[in-house]
């Protein structure tokens, strides 16, 4: 079971600060363990966030994204109170969903 | 294996030589790691150790199906915010000089039931083996930022654990006859491409303990002080370091007490 994010969404001026930590190992697959054995890859692929059920961002990721990667965007449109809904994707298949309140 | 060789090589090559090219090379790593911090602003990946342990803290776990909210930190059962800036200190019920480290194994111990080798089995995390450790650690850490350090230092047993720390800083040992010191002694100190804090000043031991633990960039995972003891007992080529042992106590004693009056910034960013 992955970890919740740690989202932060506040509104900052004319726009939404939205920051982001998720955790995740983001193996790219190029590694070998001590074995020599390949690390097999999993990374997130795809992460969206959706404001009030609106789409705010959509973006595709690859295997050069950190570990436990940080994301930071502002978008306009949203407004205090509003519920803002972040999904990643995995190579796994695996996926989690975190919401929070803008503040 | 020859990995100790190929850093021992490397470094004779990066005490030997101050090549213009590898000062260069350290002040661009310098400032890619304060960009780094400066992205994140007041955010760290280590939030997310924080928020783990937090939640471990709460749920009842263990034998004794309780959580850890009973556990003494020095400060009163409970009581997290600013046990850390008062930590390593004696302890009545265990009779023993505790870091948090071993503190929170014996509050787990004792109110979960939970075996200490279970629970030390993933002491160090490594991406889906996660430390439990490591995050409670984090979260009782967090707890004391913006505090300054200040050390009980009545009982004789912490005296003694100073003592100790302080002679095991510059006790030379191991294939090289390296001492703490001989790396963390003097200013301006520089191993490969990595800058030495001269641990024995205030301003060095401060700059260092307030930022310990620290989510270590290089390697994606939230690092405790006893895990940075026991990876500079490796640098020096020592024999493994024991989780909680009278020196590692006694180590964290002495640069606790060197920084003392520091104001505590720890989950940290490092390298
Ligand atoms: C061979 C040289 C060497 C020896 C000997 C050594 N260290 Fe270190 N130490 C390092 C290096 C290199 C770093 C920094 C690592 C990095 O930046 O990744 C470091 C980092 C540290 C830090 C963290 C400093 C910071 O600001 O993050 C502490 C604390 C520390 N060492 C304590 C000790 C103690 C205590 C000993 C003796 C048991 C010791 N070291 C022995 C090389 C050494």
């Amino acid at each position: 079971m992955s970890d919740p994010m740690r989202i932060r969404a506040a509104v900052k001026g004319e726009k939404v600060e939205v920051k982001i930590l998720m955790s995740h190992v983001m193996e790219t697959g190029q590694r070998k363990d001590a074995e020599g054995a390949v690390v097999p890859a999993h990374y997130i692929t795809k992460v969206t966030a959706s404001c009030n059920g609106r789409d705010v961002l959509s973006a595709d990721w690859g295997p050069s994204v950190s570990k436990n990667p940080y994301l930071s965007f502002r978008f306009k449109g949203g407004a205090k109170g509003d519920k803002l809904k972040v999904t990643w994707t995995d190579t796994a298949g695996d996926s989690r969903s975190d919401e929070v309140s803008i503040g | 294996m020859n990995t100790p060789r190929a850093t021992r090589r490397a470094l004779l090559v990066g005490s030997l030589l101050l090549l213009a090219g590898a000062a260069q090379a350290e002040t661009s790593t310098q400032d890619a790691i304060a960009e780094y911090r400066e992205m994140f602003g007041d955010d760290n990946p280590a939030e997310l150790w924080q928020s783990r342990g937090e939640a471990l803290w709460h749920t009842a776990r263990g034998p004794k199906q309780a959580n850890l909210t009973a556990c003494d930190l020095g400060l009163g059962p409970g009581v997290i915010e600013g046990a850390y800036a008062q930590l390593p200190r004696w302890f009545d019920d265990t009779q023993q000089v505790q870091d948090l480290e071993t503190r929170l194994v014996s509050c787990v111990t004792t109110l979960q039931g939970i075996p200490r080798e279970e629970f030390l089995k993933v002491k160090f995390g490594d991406g889906e083996k996660k430390s439990e450790l490591e995050a409670l650690t984090a979260y009782v850490v967090a707890a004391s930022r913006g505090k300054p350090i200040a050390l009980p230092m009545q009982h004789p047993a912490e005296q003694a654990a100073y003592a100790l720390g302080k002679a095991a800083f510059s006790y030379r040992a191991g294939p090289h006859d390296f001492a703490c010191a001989t790396c963390h002694g003097d200013a301006g100190k520089r191993i490969r491409l990595q800058e030495l804090p001269q641990l024995t000043t205030a301003a060095g031991a401060r700059e260092a303990y307030t930022h310990w633990p620290a989510y270590r960039i290089s390697q994606g995972e939230l690092r405790t002080m006893e895990w940075r003891l026991q990876d500079c007992f490796r640098q020096q080529r020592l024999p493994q370091l024991k989780f909680g042992s009278e020196v590692a106590i006694g180590l964290t004693m002495f640069l606790a007490k060197n920084a003392e009056g520091g104001t505590l910034a720890a989950p940290g960013i490092k390298r």
